[in-house]
């Protein structure tokens, strides 16, 4: 599904700022995984899924997606940012909002209509599609932004710490949304966070990155029992074994 | 506590908003009156509040001036029109486009400072003193708060609002339309108001110095020539144009409030 060889980016190269983002990194998902990317603040995560949508020419290496090389936003793909009252243009309803990608769909207009209505129910907002992103909470606005990711029914779904911005308890909500979802969508999704547990709880597949350059410095198995609960997931020794190789990971204290 | 800062900060309501703006006007016509009657200020030059507005509503019952308001108004409204047209996609391509924007950079900084008053004789050479006079000098004068907040808009656009468009593969024009050109319109809006006083200063000064023709400027130009000067005709063409800005001030303002309610919800309330 997705394939990524020898990436590297470097900010400003040849200047006296030059930054080295990703160097020579390495990663495959396959279809349909639920796939987390955990790392360091600031260790090119961000860099590494702009590389993947096609929004950077990254300076070295290749991604390819569905076997097509991306040399600008390959089709059926959508990304979810971590800032969703950016993301979200304020100027239009949140059913606007919703149905504006399908515009690349060849969808008529009420065509493009229904599709948004039926993301917003499936983000439990059907109610609020006449609504302006200015008057829903936050947690509601991130929604409105993964029903525009869900409407346009991407095969590759790409989400930039989308939890980052929410109290606790909406971000565990929209954890569990994520879950919902890509049980009735058909995707692959990768997710960017910097949230140990998170991605843990919502992953198939944890991959950790070292600080920048980032490359992969883990990859783990999420083999968790039954359905993924808040509760009882979070205290079932599995995940607690995890989340703790996880973090030494993260802080680049490997034990394995 | 907070319940009492909060009603501080809460804007005074519509109608108290007017009924302060009208008690200020009544109070400075009263000032006028005061001056004129008491003789402080010689009637002859400031006639009182009262004879400049009465002579104000009977010239609207004079054909002539009609026609002298009508060529007026519709000088400012073509000018100020296809200033519109020209300066906000002139705005548009090069807060766009940075190489055009360089390029023309050193021409737009040596033209933008000349005062367009300056030009009304040159101008009259050219093409005469006719209604496209006054158009050309009112598109010239405008052209530049709309060129420099639609560019100043531009720049404001939020580089993820773009970003999120691209992500699902909309090409750059696209973008401009669908998100630079929405995300400006509140500045590109008040760039067109600011052009409004703007052209309805040019509309008026280019007639009172070309002098000939019609116009509410031709019409005081005329009544201050006269022996002896017209003095309420002045004043009271003076306040037909002052009240004009100020209507079409309120209604843009109000227009605005309308269209960008999400750019007031976003950036706060301010009057």
């Amino acid at each position: 599904m997705l394939e990524i060889d020898n990436l590297s980016h470097v900010y400003g190269g040849g200047t006296p700022n030059e930054h080295h983002a990703i160097d020579g990194l390495n990663l495959s998902v396959a279809e349909g995984e639920l796939l987390c990317i955990v790392g360091p603040s600031g260790c090119g995560k961000s860099t590494l899924l702009r590389s993947i949508a096609g929004l950077i020419t990254p300076t070295g290496g290749q991604v390819k997606v569905e076997g097509n090389l991306v040399r600008q936003t390959p089709d059926n793909l959508a990304v979810v940012f971590q800032d969703y009252s950016r993301s979200l243009f304020p100027w239009m309803s949140v059913a606007d909002n919703v149905a504006l990608p399908l515009r690349r769909k060849n969808m008529d207009k009420s065509r493009r209509r229904e599709a948004a209505q039926e993301a917003l129910e499936s983000v439990g907002l059907e109610a609020a599609g006449r609504k302006y992103p200015f008057q829903l909470s936050g947690g509601m606005q991130q929604r409105v932004a993964i029903a525009r990711a869900l409407a346009y029914r991407p095969t590759l779904m790409l989400m930039d710490e989308p939890f980052g911005s929410v109290d606790a308890q909406t971000r565990e909500d929209l954890e569990d949304l994520v879950l919902k979802v890509r049980g009735h969508h058909q995707m692959t999704i990768v997710l960017i966070t910097h949230d140990i547990d998170e991605s843990v709880y919502v992953g198939d597949r944890v991959v950790v990155l070292s600080k920048a350059p980032a490359h992969v410095v883990g990859d783990l198995k999420v083999d968790l029992p039954g359905p993924r609960d808040q509760i009882t997931t979070r205290e079932h020794p599995d995940f607690v074994h995890l989340r703790a190789e996880v973090g030494r990971l993260v802080r680049g204290h490997a034990t394995v | 506590m907070s319940a009492q800062t909060l009603s501080r900060a809460v804007p005074a309501s519509a109608t108290t908003r007017w009924r302060r703006r009208a008690t200020g006007a009544v109070c400075f016509a009263a000032l006028i009156e005061l001056l004129s009657r008491t003789g402080v200020a010689d009637p002859e030059f400031l006639p009182p509040a009262t004879e400049i507005v009465g002579r104000a509503a009977t010239l609207l019952l004079d054909a002539d001036f009609r026609a002298h308001a009508l060529t007026s108004a519709l000088a400012w409204a073509i000018g100020l029109g296809l200033a519109a047209l020209v300066a906000v996609p002139l705005g548009l391509l090069l807060g766009s486009v940075p190489i055009i924007d360089a390029a023309t950079r050193s021409v737009v900084e040596f033209l933008r400072p000349i005062p367009s008053v300056a030009l009304i004789p040159l101008v009259a050479l050219v093409i005469g003193t006719g209604l496209q006079h006054r158009v050309a000098l009112v598109v010239y004068a405008s052209l530049w708060p709309i060129l420099y907040n639609t560019m100043y808009g531009l720049r404001g656009v939020d580089p993820l609002a773009k970003e999120s468009l691209r992500a699902y593969g909309f090409g750059p024009l696209a973008v401009l339309r669908r998100v630079s050109l929405p995300s400006a319109a509140p500045f590109i809006a008040t760039g067109v108001r600011l052009a409004a006083g703007v052209a309805l200063i040019l509309t008026v000064s280019t007639e009172i110095v070309a002098g000939r023709g019609e116009g509410i400027g031709v019409f005081i130009y005329f009544a201050g020539i006269a022996v002896p000067a017209r003095m309420a005709d002045i004043l009271a063409g003076v306040f037909w144009v002052g009240l004009f800005g100020v209507a079409v001030n309120a209604l843009l303002v109000a227009a605005e409030r309308r269209a960008f309610r999400w750019h007031h919800a976003q950036w706060g309330e301010r009057e």
